[in-house]
């Protein structure tokens, strides 16, 4: 009896270790790699980098400018996302779960296609323009590359995530409290500002943290409107520098990483003291509450609403598919002169874009793999298996995408600018470098969906596993896995979704060889192709847009909000 | 089947004692109730056993075999324990044929015999037939008994049931009673039965364990806790006791004494060995309230309850701090506010009076 008492610690102690030695290594120990090169460069104490990178104004002013469209964007992300969640979740507006799943669809497009999509709208060469006549010259400047251009966009693409959150928050307002001010008398107007908007600070506050990160840590909307304008922000400075001095510089691109990687920790603080001020906690659970009748102003919110989805959704993609029609920049479409020449192209004939389809698939695909893969056994002991520590787990596997992606884009290079210690393995320069960026960064995207989960199944099916003679890994197999997979697996689909045309992490590690379609995007871009950059981008569109429809026929196994787009 | 002995148990969260030095010894093929108000340590005390949690203190022994101690613990995964869980824990992933016999599959028992023992433990609890279905086609009582087939397949040592019929309806109550005392009876296990509701103790069990903010104060058969409460609590948690203060006059002689109550002498049943004290506790029951016929203890009516084919009166003797109840049989009647004269005729003096 003893013995096999042993024996089962023994599987205890097996998948303890193997999960905290993942979660270590894709997060606490490039964490660690990049804080040793900023207090200990190449080796050696030196303050050099240090001095370098602080005091040359590039630095500064793009600090200023990551501050610039970090506030501003998040400002517009929030005031639309809030409105939108407000409108969407308390009044009695018509077609609302097919607003929310295209409202939704910007923050999955990646930024830098989204950037790609508007530059074809309002460009010059705008195909769309020039079909209703109203091109500006060409050889005049694209409005968009521009600090409101980037703000703009940040807003358009982040406005979804606040919406989310907030809307998250609003299902959980519980109508007792809304029925009670209006039966105390006030109007709705005053409900909404007395009783419901205080009671959804903390949703908001948290969602304005979010969106903060995400938009100073933004590299594809920069890039592609910033860097043409000569407008840098760090993540782009980083780039830069990076593209032009390669390895030797990067101690001084650790510390612009670090810099970035403050204000973005600044963000999340500022929240965590703001929510902290005030308890808004709600204790109570119960149905939400009735929509408020619009009346005749309903026609209106919903002419809106829809010409929202027009503007952030309809119309850039109609620009990017327009362009990716016509065989060269600035040719008006016309039937005589559409062609699918671009997507033959970029599928069949030039090299490096075919790899990148390929080589976005398998890291896509491995990445959702592995975080399934992962988080089951994660989630299990962080909500099942409750130590002091578990919660530190859970914080580990958080910070590599709460931090912006080029800070573990540089950690990540300089873990593995030298062969690995022992084994001598070199991934500097190849895939794999890519792929363990993915594992450490989208780890977390599975785990929520897992955590949150586990939270909503009772306990006591595993532990009546337990007495019937089942040990730890026969739980995990037969109880644990089949009962959370769906929620884990929605959130692979996510991971896949999300990496797919990913750019920030890529756009620092690819080499010949290694690009992904992010990357292929970008150098397309840059080269002045937008035509092939635009097949690509649409493509990636659509492959987006099926994956949704798709998991959208297994939502109703799923719990509540793992699925962003399902309301 | 095996007893189960627990020993000085003492279980602490953090530097709460959910449960301090509880010791309980279940014979073989007992039907024992574990009795208390929610939050007195019950499901602590059935995790313990289970082996879910680690003792502080003591030891747990089932069939002889030690379990638990403050050092060794065995898994629940090797115990032989059967658990039916108060929201069933069924696998909803799974038929009702792969939840009971889920555990010979464990065990690696081979198809066939897996499938025999699958039917007998359904045709058991009467469910022939459902072993297809999913748990969520089923109704409560219907997944109350998969539960009870799913921990019987294995032939455990000891079953235990965490408040096993606070989620049903009172109909079905009732009928689950008789069906866990037939199930009780047609296979001899020795069963563990946590529950809050005295009425369900009572019926089932042969002995209940009394507890009280984690500790076990009296455990005893159903007419013992009924007649001879221990202490205070148990008095009045079993079937409404009145616990009055009173002055023991006259120490024990043939299970005997005489008393002071409410300013009038009675005779009351009391522990062998009683002595003369001041300050004791009795505890006395609606039946043995009647009307005075001459001189007695003047009460004042606070409510009159209909019960049918008589009345429960709440009423205040003394100082109007002492309440009591009696019954009174139709026609007689007492309205609000009324006073009457009363007599106790019988009662027991509680001999813990002061934990
Ligand atoms: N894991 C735990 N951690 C801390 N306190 C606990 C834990 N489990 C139970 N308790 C506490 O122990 C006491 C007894 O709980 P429990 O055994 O569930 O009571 P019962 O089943 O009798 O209602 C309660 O006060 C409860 O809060
Ligand atoms: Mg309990």
């Amino acid at each position: 009896m003893i013995i096999s008492g042993e024996k089962r610690r023994g599987a205890d102690t097996a998948l303890i270790a193997g999960v905290a030695i993942i979660v270590a290594v894709l997060s606490i120990v490039p964490m660690l790699r990049l804080a040793f090169e900023i207090v200990m460069p190449q080796g050696s104490f030196s303050a050099a980098p240090l001095r370098t990178a602080l005091s040359g104004s590039a630095t500064w002013t793009a600090t200023w400018h990551s501050l610039q469209v970090g506030i501003g964007g998040t400002l517009l992300a929030v005031v639309l996302g809030t409105t939108v969640a407000l409108l969407v979740s308390l009044t009695n507006v018509r077609g609302r779960s097919s607003f929310v799943l295209l409202y939704v669809v910007p923050l999955l497009i990646a930024p830098q296609v989204t950037a790609l999509a508007w530059l074809q709208l309002f460009g010059p060469a705008s195909p769309f323009l020039k079909l209703i006549g109203m091109a500006p010259a060409l050889g005049s400047k694209n409005p968009l590359y521009s600090t409101t251009g980037i703000i703009a966009l940040l807003g358009v693409q982040y406005g979804p995530l606040v919406f989310l959150m907030v809307r998250a928050g609003l299902r959980k307002l519980p109508r007792e409290l809304v029925e009670a001010a209006l039966s105390s008398g006030a109007g709705r107007w005053t409900v909404l500002r007395t009783i419901i908007i205080p009671l959804m600070t903390p949703s908001i506050i948290g969602a304005t943290a979010l969106a903060f990160v995400s938009c100073v840590g933004n590299f594809g909307i920069p890039a592609f409107l910033g860097i043409p304008a000569g407008y840098l922000v760090l993540p782009t400075l980083i780039y830069q520098r990076l593209a032009g001095g390669g390895p030797a510089v990067l101690s001084e691109v650790a510390v612009l990483s670090m810099l970035i990687g403050l204000i973005a920790m600044a963000g999340i603080l500022a929240q965590d003291y703001a929510s902290r001020r005030r308890d808004y906690r709600i204790a109570s659970t119960s149905l939400p509450a009735a929509p408020f009748e619009l009346g005749r102003w309903r026609p209106l919110a919903e002419t809106a609403m829809w010409m929202l989805i027009v503007i952030v959704l309809v119309l850039p993609i109609v620009g990017l598919f327009l362009t990716s029609l016509v065989a060269a920049y600035g040719v008006p479409l016309s039937m005589k002169t559409v062609t699918l020449a671009n997507y033959a192209f970029v599928l069949f004939e030039h090299a490096a874009a075919k790899r990148a389809f390929f080589n976005s698939f398998g890291l896509s695909i491995a990445a959702a793999a592995f975080a399934v893969l992962v988080a089951v056994p994660l989630g299990y002991l962080i909500t099942w298996r409750k130590r002091w520590w578990t919660n530190f787990l859970n914080l580990s596997a958080e910070l590599p995408y709460a931090l912006p992606g080029v800070v573990l884009a540089i950690a990540s290079l300089l873990l593995f600018l030298k062969p690995l210690p022992v084994i001598g393995l070199q991934i500097y320069n190849t895939i794999w470098i890519i792929l363990y960026a993915y594992l450490a960064r989208f780890l977390v995207l599975a785990l929520r969906p897992t955590i949150s989960g586990l939270h909503q199944i009772d306990r006591s099916l595993e532990e009546a596993a337990q007495v019937a003679g089942a040990g730890l890994i026969r739980r995990m197999r037969t109880i644990v896995f089949p009962l959370v997979a769906p929620a884990t697996l929605a959130g692979g689909v996510l991971i896949f979704m999300t990496a797919f045309s990913e750019l920030t992490v890529s756009a620092l590690l690819w080499a010949s060889g290694s690009e992904t379609i992010g990357v292929v995007i970008f150098s397309f871009e840059q080269g002045g192709d937008s035509n092939y950059a635009a097949a690509i981008s649409t493509l990636t569109i659509v492959v987006i847009f099926a994956l949704m429809l798709l998991t959208n026929l297994f939502a109703r196994s799923l719990p509540n909000g793992v699925l962003p787009w399902r309301d | 089947m095996a007893g189960l002995k627990i020993e000085n148990v003492t279980k602490t969260f953090g530097d709460f004692d959910a449960l301090s030095n509880v010791s309980l010894d279940v014979a073989n093929g007992e039907f024992v109730a574990v009795l208390g108000p929610s939050g007195c340590g019950k499901t602590t005390l059935l995790r313990l056993v289970a082996g879910f949690e680690q003792v502080n203190k003591g030891t747990i022994t089932v069939g002889g075999k030690v379990m638990s101690d403050s050092k060794l613990n065995v898994p629940p995964e090797q115990r032989r324990v059967g658990i039916v869980f108060q929201n069933y824990a069924l696998w909803p992933h799974m038929t009702v044929s792969e939840n009971v016999g889920y555990s010979l599959k464990v065990a690696k028992v081979e198809k066939t015999e897996r499938e025999r023992r699958i039917s007998e433990a359904l045709a058991l609890v009467d469910l022939q037939g459902y072993g297809d279905r999913r748990p969520a086609n089923l109704s409560g009582g219907q997944r109350q008994r998969v539960a009870l087939a799913r921990c019987l397949v294995s032939a455990p040592s000891l079953v235990l049931f965490d408040e096993p019929l606070a989620n049903l309806d009172v109909h079905l109550r009732a009928s689950m009673e008789d069906e866990f005392a037939s199930f009780h009876k047609r296979t001899g296990t020795t069963i563990i039965y946590i529950t809050h509701d005295q009425a369900e103790a009572m019926a089932l069990a042969d002995r209940i364990a009394v507890m009280d903010r984690g500790h076990l104060v009296q455990f005893a058969t159903p007419r013992e806790l009924y007649e001879q409460p221990a202490t205070p609590m148990v008095a009045s948690f079993i079937a409404q006791g009145m616990v009055l203060p009173a002055k023991v006059l006259t120490a024990e002689a043939g299970g005997q004494c005489k008393v002071e109550v409410l300013g009038q002498e009675a005779v009351f049943r009391c522990r062998a060995g009683q002595a003369v004290t001041g300050d004791a506790k009795v505890c006395i029951r609606a039946a043995d309230i009647i009307p005075a016929t001459n001189g007695g203890i003047e009460v004042t009516i606070k409510r009159s309850i209909y019960r049918g084919g008589g009345s429960r009166i709440e009423a205040v003797a003394g100082d109007e701090t002492q309440e009591l109840h009696f019954d009174l049989a139709d026609p007689k009647r007492l309205a609000e506010g009324e006073t009457t004269r009363i007599t106790i005729t019988s009662g027991w003096v509680i001999p813990e009076a002061n934990v």
